[in-house]
């Protein structure tokens, strides 16, 4: 079953989606939008070190994806700058190391639009499995600290005053953004990953009334746009990421048309009667 | 010895080279209510967060009895637009309930219609309330309230002041409570702690009131809207223990 690419790409999006469905809430929440962004700058300098040394590439994606993370975290508690400038802050400077370390190392030659967009469609066997056993544990590890995080989302002080700790909660969190970043860079392209996180949350957003339905809701949004999209590039023969990001961007649309009161009301009348 | 909740020994907090609080000692027993009153900027909220150890303190020590349930109305929580939230979600914000013991603690403080209402659309004192719900459904046994009847309408605030009075005889947990007004919150009160970056005075309500540094601070002539509460709160106990009505409600 898995010989087949067009049934890899769909094993691959679909646990990709069901992933960054509910992290995507939390990046929302806690307005970290620009996070993945600047994990994906940090990517290029992953990328140089694991050629330069030839190195694994997941891995050291992911490691500086992890110190990356550990920069914010340490940043957020020393100074008092909001978080997007801190975002910034990094997402330029980690780029300009890389390609000043690219530039040193000049014999190196990397695939940028490879990087970029990645190839769903060319990912095997082993990919799949790293996108489904790595996701399971990330959304295992998610709903265990859902507690912690969300109150500490809500009001950290309350949170930590009585008796959780969120600041474990959001460090393990990070750490998490940055291991779906990771695994999913060299497969789907670093636009694939950021658009799945951010986009589906936003759509689900506009219909959902409680924490946990807007979580289920985003996976759902997800899962449906890579189904939908990777079957449109097919038959149009787009490239397959941008397609999944223009149907979700297309869910997102429809989202905000006034779907949520039209339900509500219906619902009122057969109160009343 | 320590049968205390919450023990602070001359505690202190230093940020950018200035105390925001010092020299601040105070204990809050099981079935007790503490005041803290005290100006603007007088270190009224970074002693009470000392006390729930959400800031360490620079000088002193701070000990919280362990294995408490500790529940905390902060002054101020803002509801980002991203977050779907309905009352009943953030009454399970730290811990999940039963539906029958949100609908007890939403009761107590008047909004049991809201339950399943959008956090976002409550008004200001029926978020104050829904705050003081989920503090009181943890039924716990060290409640912190910052200023919690800020935005809540004049007879909500006696209601609602009131109701603090009968969780602690209800669940008998120790209360530190941070207002802005003694004179309303003072028959609930059994120590006061008068702050303005050090304890100016401390006691009870009574002998606090007369205190030169509290009518230097707040001032001897007591607002005559505030008058009437006073009159209507400040009761006498008469030899017996019975209250003095003679005074009231005339």
């Amino acid at each position: 079953m898995f010989d087949d690419f067009i049934v890899r790409a769909f094993a691959a999006g679909i646990g990709l989606a069901l992933v960054t469905g509910p992290l995507g809430c939390f990046i929302v929440w806690r307005r970290l939008s620009y996070f993945g962004d600047t994990i994906a700058h940090s990517a290029l300098l992953g990328v140089t070190i694991a050629y330069a040394m030839n190195f694994n590439l997941i891995i050291a994606v992911f490691v500086v994806s992890c110190l990356l993370a550990i920069s914010l975290l340490f940043l957020q508690r020393r100074t008092s700058l909001p978080d997007d400038a801190l975002l910034g802050l990094l997402a330029h400077s980690v780029l300009a190391i890389g390609l000043v370390l690219l530039g040193i190392l000049s014999f190196i030659r990397i695939d940028l639009m490879g990087l970029l967009f990645g190839d769903i469609l060319s990912v095997n066997f082993t990919d799949v499995l790293f996108v489904w056993i790595g996701g399971g544990v990330v959304l295992t590890t998610l709903i265990l600290i859902w507690r912690p995080l969300f109150a500490g989302t809500v009001n950290l002080e309350l949170a930590k005053a009585e008796g959780l700790n969120p600041d474990l909660a959001t460090t393990i969190f990070t750490l998490l953004i940055a291991s779906v970043i990771a695994i999913s860079i060299k497969i789907v392209g670093i636009l694939l990953i950021t658009g799945l996180l951010i986009i589906p949350a936003a759509a689900s957003r506009n219909l959902s009334s409680t924490p946990i339905q807007m979580a289920i809701i985003s996976s759902i949004i997800g899962v449906c746009s890579v189904v939908i999209g990777l079957q449109t590039s097919m038959i149009w023969n787009t490239s397959t990421g941008p397609t999944i990001l223009v149907i979700t961007l297309g869910v997102f649309i429809i989202t905000l048309l006034p779907l949520k009161k039209l339900l509500i009301s219906k619902k009122k009348i057969r109160i009343v009667r | 010895m320590n049968n205390y909740l919450v023990e602070l020994n001359n505690c202190g907090v230093l940020r950018n080279h200035k105390w925001l609080v010092r020299g601040v000692s105070l204990k809050v027993s099981q079935g007790e209510i503490v005041t803290l009153i005290g100006p603007n900027g007088s270190g009224k909220s970074t002693t009470a967060k000392m006390s729930l150890d959400i800031l360490k303190p620079d000088e002193g020590t701070n000990n919280i009895k362990k294995g408490i349930r500790i529940s905390y109305v902060p002054q101020k929580i803002s509801i980002d637009w991203s977050l779907p939230l309905r009352a009943i979600d953030f009454v399970n914000l730290v811990k999940k309930h039963k539906t029958s013991e949100i609908n007890d603690a939403l009761s107590i403080t008047g909004i049991k219609h809201l339950i399943y209402e959008d956090v976002r659309n409550l008004s200001g004192g029926e978020f104050q309330r829904l705050l003081m719900a989920r503090a009181i459904a943890k039924e716990p046994h060290f409640l912190v309230l910052d200023e919690p009847v800020q935005g809540v309408d004049y007879p909500g605030e006696i209601a609602l002041y009131k109701t603090i009075q009968e969780i602690v005889k209800k669940i008998n947990c120790g209360i530190l409570l941070i207002s802005h007004n003694l004179h309303v919150v003072m028959s609930q009160t059994d120590y006061v702690i008068c702050l303005n970056g050090h304890v100016c005075c401390s006691g009870a309500p009574n002998t606090v009131i007369k205190e030169p540094e509290y009518i230097k601070l707040f001032g001897k002539n007591i607002d005559p809207t505030l008058a009437f509460y006073q009159h209507d709160h400040d009761h006498e106990h008469l030899p017996d223990g019975s209250i003095d009505d003679s005074g009231r409600d005339s």
